[in-house]
């Protein structure tokens, strides 16, 4: 194996940038690639929000059900995960496995308690009657809103998956690579969520 | 296996050791509170209202972006050829055309209310 | 959906379909009993179902998409048959008229085109720009494989539930629940759905495939054009695509959850469905259009023994248009009433998208003029596409004409102009491709009689078929009925229209014959039986796993080209030096994965939480399974390398 290696290495110099491929870097740019798909996705619900967000039907407006106190803190606890997640990767970049493994913790103890919030809100809203079937904005609300919420599950998910496998393997180019990419992906749903405040929060109780 | 991986760290190095530093971070994180901040005491105060306030609203959730784009995401360091920015740039004309096309054509189209 | 009793779960009462479950169980049985028989599931499991080789998954894409193109010719037939008929003879009834022109549009554009195109992206692309396997063999297996299962669930509706039929985009109100409440919409969410995902990871991988994966000195502007034309269909596959997957969700959360994004009340609007499944089925046809201009400036510049002419202009106008394809959606519903301002705006986009490709068709003449042409099956294909495809593109801008277009508005003349680009450009382009590298891919040739037959039957058809459909058109006839009285005078015109489809249909069942007679009279052919220019000619047909043995050195455009007339004038290569190849391990968990999805979409389409749930399960599972597999690479020793080169007899 150890020649096969040495091999491998002469090889890659060889053949300069464009010839040879690292693998982690070709993974982390295809992530980045699969991002812009998911801001589409989310263009796409922000356009059918845009759309169809004073169809009420008569059903609740946005300003009548939105209660902005949650909201708010919804949103400081996913901008100040987002920077534990960046503070994750800082550890990560000095080889500071303990600290990688710590902060992502705390990424992922903030991600959950920002879905907590979500998911009362929502509990909430539901009980005073404003169900997805009631309007078309509701529909959208939920749909666009919830997608938002599935992603930072999923998330979560991941990371955990991440944190076992940096405890079992330590910092490698491959779970460096995996944690770059969290971190970009985490980075990302705090942006989207930012306009969801912004457009469907701010802009419906103003 | 353990010589496969080592023979990539020292490329992993490359494409990562210059990612973001702590005052990066920081400076981004701010920045984010304090843009985060100004809509909420102007918009829910009625500091500003009506267009203006929607206004107040885009700017600096774009603003936002732009700084989580740099401080964040670190799309300032990506070598050349920037195809990451590219791939962004056209994403997000894409996005715009979703939203300001759909607008556009649905504004005559509500059937019902 | 409660099951009471045996029909509400099989299709029951048509005796074409007992006849299909008939035919489909002996196939089914057929298959089992042979692989048994022959003991070849251990070779099916090891070296195809869980190969991450693109060759073999670009011929697994192949054989799937042209059974699907049997099916939905089959489909095509019964509705030519069916119209043939005029007054009350039914051949079809018209609720089965309506199922069938629905799964017709969704197998010929989502489970032939795509998957035929995807085909050839993975049988050719890595081979052109020198590559070992694409960026991400993993993911493209899970994209076939989802592209399958996805492509099973939308077909197994014909003989479970019942299919659907709404039309193949499903436009709302009439794809809600209110007026489909049977599953056949549920499959169709959902096959097109999972499928939908396999095509969206095909477009990341190819594209950095491409981006990253070039041979050294293969500059992006010494690109074969195929390759740029891949790299222009999936730049708008990644950009429309999530469209579509958030469309159908939405229509989806509608029927599941009772909401109210496209019903006729509580706000709901269907016309913002149709805006949406535009902005991603406009780019959707270019998506497939543009890899066959690929695929003709590849056998153009071959067979008339010239560099293609206006390569920079070739590649401005594959970009230019998989941009431009995304700002001219609303011209598919120019009648919606979004007034002038917006049908003005989107018929001038639509004008303007016409001149890129213009500027294609001059530059494969001028690469024509003056070329010592020959005539093999690839360039017979490409002449012919060249004047059906200028009068399907004349007879768009035709339509792009916002006022006229409220008189062509879902007429015949609509379905003969698209049946023109799609068959003009879409499938003659495959098929030109598909003869085209078909040595490089099996190391033999397909007959080349039985292929003039097939390619004479399908042209005249064609034009048999499709030229009497813009008369009807303006006649008044409109798409979707499934019958007419004798006094609006369209017998004729249908009768003659059914005559062509019929005919196509018999250039297929020879072409069928022309793969098995070359089947078993192999001409076996070496690496570059064309005098291809590109570099996939430069190795042997087929290519081994690895694909190169040495990396190859780019110098220039047509580089293989180049290195023969070096050769031609003396100049050796070296004897080659073998290195290590470093190779992905194959894999089961595509296919694993897919079944789970399949399961899962199956439990949405009945709501049985029972296959919903071991379905979700199953699917997170394997993902996790993957993220904590981390040996999925190995090295081919150089050593192996000499001996299975020396095997094959090409060591020096």
């Amino acid at each position: 194996m150890a020649h096969v290696a040495a091999n491998q290495s002469s090889h890659d110099h060889d053949h300069g940038h464009d010839g040879h491929h690292d693998l982690e870097a070709l993974r982390t740019m295809g992530f980045w690639i699969f991002i812009i798909t998911d801001c589409i996705i989310f263009g796409t619900l922000f356009a059918t929000y845009a759309v169809l967000m004073n169809s009420t039907a008569g059903g609740p407006t946005a300003s009548e059900l939105f209660e902005m106190p949650g909201v708010i803190a919804e949103t400081f606890i996913l901008l100040t995960s987002s920077f534990t997640s960046g503070l994750a990767v800082l550890s990560m970049n000095r080889g500071d496995k303990k600290g990688l493994i710590g902060w992502l913790i705390v990424t992922a103890l903030l991600g959950a308690s920002f879905i907590t919030l979500e998911v009362t809100e929502f509990l909430k809203m539901v009980d005073e009657g404003a169900k997805i079937s009631t309007s078309a904005f509701l529909s959208a609300f939920y749909t666009l809103v919830g997608t938002h919420g599935l992603h930072v599950s999923i998330g979560l998910i991941w990371m955990v998956a991440l944190m076992l496998q940096v405890a079992k393997r330590g910092i490698t180019p491959v779970t460096k690579r995996k944690i770059g990419n969290i971190s970009l992906y985490w980075h990302f749903l705090d942006v989207v969520w930012i306009f969801v405040f912004t457009i469907v929060y701010m802009m419906g109780v103003r | 296996m353990a010589q496969h991986h080592d023979t990539h760290a020292s490329h992993g190095a490359d494409a990562h050791e210059s990612h973001g530093s702590l005052k990066s971070y920081v400076l981004g994180f701010v920045l984010s509170l304090i843009l985060t901040a100004i809509p909420l005491i102007l918009v829910l105060n009625d500091i500003v209202t009506g267009n203006a306030a929607d206004v107040v609203l885009l700017a600096t959730a774009v603003l936002q972006f732009v700084v989580q784009l740099f401080f964040f995401m670190h799309l300032k360091e990506e070598k050349k050829p920037r195809y990451n920015l590219m791939v962004l740039l056209l994403g997000l004309v894409i996005v715009l055309t979703i939203v300001a096309g759909s607008i556009w054509i649905m504004k005559y189209n509500m059937v019902a209310h | 959906m409660k099951i009471t009793k045996l029909s509400d779960f099989f299709v029951t009462g048509d005796p074409l379909i007992y006849g299909a479950d008939v035919a489909i169980g002996l196939t089914m049985v057929a298959i089992v009993v042979a692989l048994t028989a022959f003991k070849r599931w251990g070779w099916l499991w090891r070296e195809w179902l869980t190969t991450v080789d693109h060759k073999r998954i670009g011929i697994m894409y192949v054989i799937a998409s042209l059974l699907m193109l049997f099916r939905g010719g089959v489909d095509a037939l019964l509705m030519r048959t069916q119209l043939a008929l005029p007054d009350s003879m039914e051949f079809l009834k018209p609720d089965h008229y309506n199922d069938i022109f629905t799964t017709h549009g969704v197998i010929m554009i989502l489970f032939m085109a795509m998957p035929l195109m995807f085909g050839l992206f993975n049988l050719t692309v890595p081979l052109q720009i020198g590559a070992r396997d694409v960026a991400f063999p993993l993911l493209n297996s899970l994209s076939f494989w989802l592209f399958f299962m996805g492509a099973m669930l939308f077909n197994v509706s014909f003989v479970i539930g019942g299919s659907p039929e709404a039309g193949w985009l499903a436009y709302p109100p009439l794809s809600e629940k209110m007026f489909s409440p049977g599953v056949g919409q549920d499959f169709y969410i959902w096959g097109i759905q999972i499928s939908g995902i396999g095509s969206l990871m095909t477009g990341i991988n190819f594209i950095v495939t491409i981006l990253k994966m070039r041979a050294p000195g293969m500059k992006l502007m010494k690109m074969p054009m195929f390759t740029w034309s891949v790299l222009s269909s999936c730049l708008t596959i990644i950009l429309a695509f999530p469209i579509l997957t958030v469309t159908l969700a939405l229509l989806f959360i509608d029927r599941y959850f009772g909401a109210h994004f496209f019903t006729l009340d509580m706000g709901g609007n269907p016309m913002m469905y149709i805006n949406l499944i535009w902005m991603w089925g406009h780019p959707e046809v270019y998506i497939v259009v543009l890899p066959a201009f690929g695929i003709f400036s590849e056998i153009v510049a071959t067979f008339s023994k010239k560099r293609l002419f206006g390569y920079g202009s070739m590649v401005f106008a594959l970009m230019s248009i998989s941009i431009f394809s995304f700002f001219t959606w609303a011209h598919h519903f120019f009648t919606m009433g979004s007034g002038a301002n917006v049908n003005a705006f989107f018929a001038v986009t639509t004008m303007i998208i016409a001149i890129p490709t213009g500027v294609k068709i001059f530059n494969w003449l001028f690469t024509m003029y003056k070329g010592k042409i020959t005539f093999e099956l690839p360039m017979l294909w490409t002449m012919a596409f060249i004047p059906c495809f200028i009068v399907g593109g004349m007879t768009g801008v035709m339509l792009s004409v916002a006022p006229a277009d409220f008189q062509f508005h879902n007429s015949y003349f609509l379905i003969a102009h698209f049946h023109q680009v799609l068959i003009g450009g879409v499938v003659f382009g495959y098929f030109a491709g598909l003869y085209y590298w078909w040595p490089k891919v099996f190391g033999f040739k397909l007959n080349e009689k039985l292929g003039r037959w097939a390619f004479w039957l399908w042209n005249i058809g064609f034009y048999v078929c499709f030229m009497p459909q813009y008369v009807l058109g303006l006649m008044g006839m409109t798409r979707r009925v499934s019958s007419y009285s004798w006094d609006t005078g369209w017998w004729s015109w249908n009768f003659v229209s059914t005559i062509g489809g019929f005919l196509m249909g018999i250039g297929f069942l020879f072409q069928v014959w022309q793969i098995l007679h070359s089947i078993k009279f192999m001409e076996r052919v070496k690496g570059d039986p064309w005098g291809g220019r590109t570099l996939e000619w430069s190795i042997p047909s087929p290519a081994p796993f690895y694909n190169f043995t040495i990396t190859p050195k780019v110098e220039g455009r047509d580089d293989w080209w180049r290195r023969k007339e070096l050769a031609a004038q003396g100049v050796q290569d070296p004897p080659p030096k073998y290195e290590p190849i470093h190779m992905p391990k194959n894999s089961g968990t595509p296919i694993v994965m897919s079944v789970f999805w399949f399961i899962l979409g199956f439990g949405f389409v009945f709501d049985w939480l029972w296959l919903i749930v071991p379905g979700a399960i199953g699917i997170a599972a394997t993902m996790l399974y993957h993220s904590f597999n981390y040996d999925t690479d190995y090295y081919v020793t150089a050593e192996e390398v000499r001996k299975t080169e020396a095997k094959a007899g090409r060591v020096v």
